[in-house]
């Protein structure tokens, strides 16, 4: 099967500036994908050239098996957006909002109807938007953008402003449209939420990507220490960075002391992006 | 459902919801009622007059009334929904550029159209009722004439809109256009008619220059077009040369929609999100 997404050298320049600088990545479908990077690093630009907002300055992109600018084609009608910091009419209810969103798409009513409920809005849906809160205003924004049972969800900062509850609800979302084939590339930089719920994270710093990989392969390419932290019966505490090969020998060793309690820190999402960062930064 | 109408349906439904079409109703009934059965009162004679007083003084409230209203919902439309952020997710939609101008605009027109037809209409059939259907025409005409006036300006403003971008710097751009086709440009013309005395260049290119501003066609089209009208107008000597057909007085009102909604639409298509 071929991928929903494919780019190659990709480039977007604004004047002398590069927004993209040269990304080559590709999404299956099923796929999550996570962009992260600081504000700035190429991650909305990326999504506006896959919607065909703004032509590309060089490079390959397809999306859908097209080349993006053609607003009413088939490939364009299966991409559900939510933009950054989504804004509404909101004098509108959220029913009034998502009917007008779904004619737009040709889809029936009932439909937005069934999503405003999946996102747990069908309570509010009567109530004008100007009356919701920020996370209903987000959850109303993935219902629009789930319209038509899209191949691909683009989600710009899709959490942002969401309470821990609710970040768990829309992950559950999220990976029940990538079991159903959809491709989803969401966009963070809340980065320790990402962790088991995306199946490759891309890392981008300036246009350019500095690093992708599932969690694993990016734990292993950046060979960021283990951390054995211990307890041991006299009451010493032992705190032990070691390479990822010699976390099982170090743990044995450690073991043979007789500790009473233990504790094994691998580097987190944070860690390692400030890794791949740095990296990017000073390269060796 | 056209996209033209789902877009257009849903900027009616947003005026209908913040009260600006029962605002906008209200005002200008309230002003046509006033000036139909207060208008000569400082003469002397408070009562209905008769339809042709009513469709003068209309008139001249409309060239100053209607363009600004259709100027304060058009500089928002495109700019003010980029600076909110509804913009972008709208365009993610099978939506083409020109059809966001085109419905939005059409959504706008439906509001103005109404507001119009509602207050004047209700004020006219006030007047006829006690003053006599004659010269129903006329009335008839500027109703028509009014809501053209508005799409006119609805059309500047959305030109306005699509050029700039910020919302501060579209409602600057829209009381400019305001004071200079409704306030300065006549009275520009005046000085230069009564500087030269009515003959030469200016005298001869006046009925051209008069095209060029949309308010004066309206003015043209209301004042001079029906006998007892231009009485009452003052324009008698004006128009009973016939200066302009009201053939070409149409023309230019639909001329002066279109041009500027087709720029805006390019403008708009050249807009970087």
């Amino acid at each position: 099967m071929s991928a929903a997404v494919e780019m190659e050298g990709l480039v977007k320049r604004y004047g002398e500036r590069a927004a993209v600088a040269g990304v080559t990545l590709s999404v299956a479908a099923g796929e999550r994908l996570a962009l992260l990077g600081h504000n700035g690093a190429g991650k909305t630009t990326l999504m506006k050239l896959m919607l065909g907002f703004v032509p590309s300055s060089a490079g390959r992109l397809m999306v859908l098996g097209e080349i993006p600018g053609d607003v009413t084609s088939p490939g364009r009608r299966a991409i559900g957006f939510l933009p950054e910091a989504v804004a509404f009419h909101d004098s509108l209810t959220g029913m009034e909002l998502i009917a007008f969103y779904a004619r737009l798409k040709g889809r029936p009513l009932h439909e937005g109807r069934a999503l405003l409920e999946r996102v747990g809005l069908a309570h509010a849906a009567d109530r004008r938007v100007a009356t919701y809160s920020k996370g209903m205003r987000q959850r109303l924004g993935l219902a629009q953008a789930m319209l038509g049972r899209p191949r691909l969800l683009l989600l710009d900062e899709p959490t942002s402003g969401l309470d821990p509850e609710l970040r768990q609800g829309f992950y559950d979302i999220v990976r029940e449209r990538a079991e159903d084939g959809a491709a989803v590339i969401l966009s963070s930089h809340v980065l320790t939420e990402l962790e088991e719920r995306t199946d490759r994270i891309a890392i981008m710093d300036h246009g350019r990507l500095v690093a992708q990989g599932s969690l694993e392969e990016l734990r292993a390419q950046a060979g960021l220490p283990v951390v054995v932290r211990a307890r041991l019966a006299d009451g010493q505490e032992v705190s032990l960075p070691v390479p990822p090969s010699a976390k099982l020998d170090t743990l044995r060793d450690v073991l043979a002391r007789n500790p009473v309690d233990l504790s094994i820190a691998e580097p987190g999402l944070d860690d390692l992006y400030a890794h791949f960062l740095a990296g990017a930064q000073c390269p060796s | 459902m056209s996209v033209l109408m789902i877009l257009a349906g849903r900027e009616f439904r947003d005026g209908l919801r913040n009260r600006w079409l029962a605002a906008a109703t209200l005002v200008l009934l309230g002003l046509a009622i006033g000036l139909a059965f207060l208008g000569s009162a400082p003469v002397g004679h408070v009562g209905a007059s008769a339809l042709a007083v009513t469709v003068v003084s209309l008139a001249s409230l409309t060239v100053f009334l209607l363009p600004l209203m259709a100027l304060m919902l058009a500089f928002d439309a495109v700019v003010g929904e980029a600076e909110r952020g509804t913009l972008l997710l709208l365009l993610s939609y099978p939506v083409r550029r020109w059809q966001v101008v085109a419905g939005k605009f059409l959504g706008h027109l439906a509001l103005l159209a109404v507001a119009t037809i509602v207050g004047y209409g209700a004020a006219g059939l006030a007047v006829a009722l006690t003053a006599g259907v004659s010269q129903w025409q006329a009335f008839v005409v500027l109703v028509v004439s009014s809501v053209a006036l508005g799409a006119v300006f609805l059309a500047l403003g959305y030109l306005a809109s699509t050029c700039v971008r910020e919302r501060a710097t579209a409602a600057g751009l829209a009381v400019g256009l305001w004071l200079v086709l409704v306030l300065l440009y006549d009275l520009v013309l005046l000085g230069a008619l009564a500087a030269t005395g009515g003959q030469g260049v200016v005298a001869v290119l006046f009925p051209w220059v008069l095209l060029a501003n949309p308010a004066d066609v309206f003015r043209l089209l209301n004042l001079s077009g029906f006998g007892e009208v231009r009485q009452f107008s003052g324009l008698a000597g004006l128009a009973g040369d016939q200066l302009v057909s009201p053939v070409v007085l149409v023309a230019a009102l639909v001329a002066w929609v279109v041009v500027p909604l087709m720029l805006a639409a390019l403008v708009f298509r050249r807009r970087a999100l």
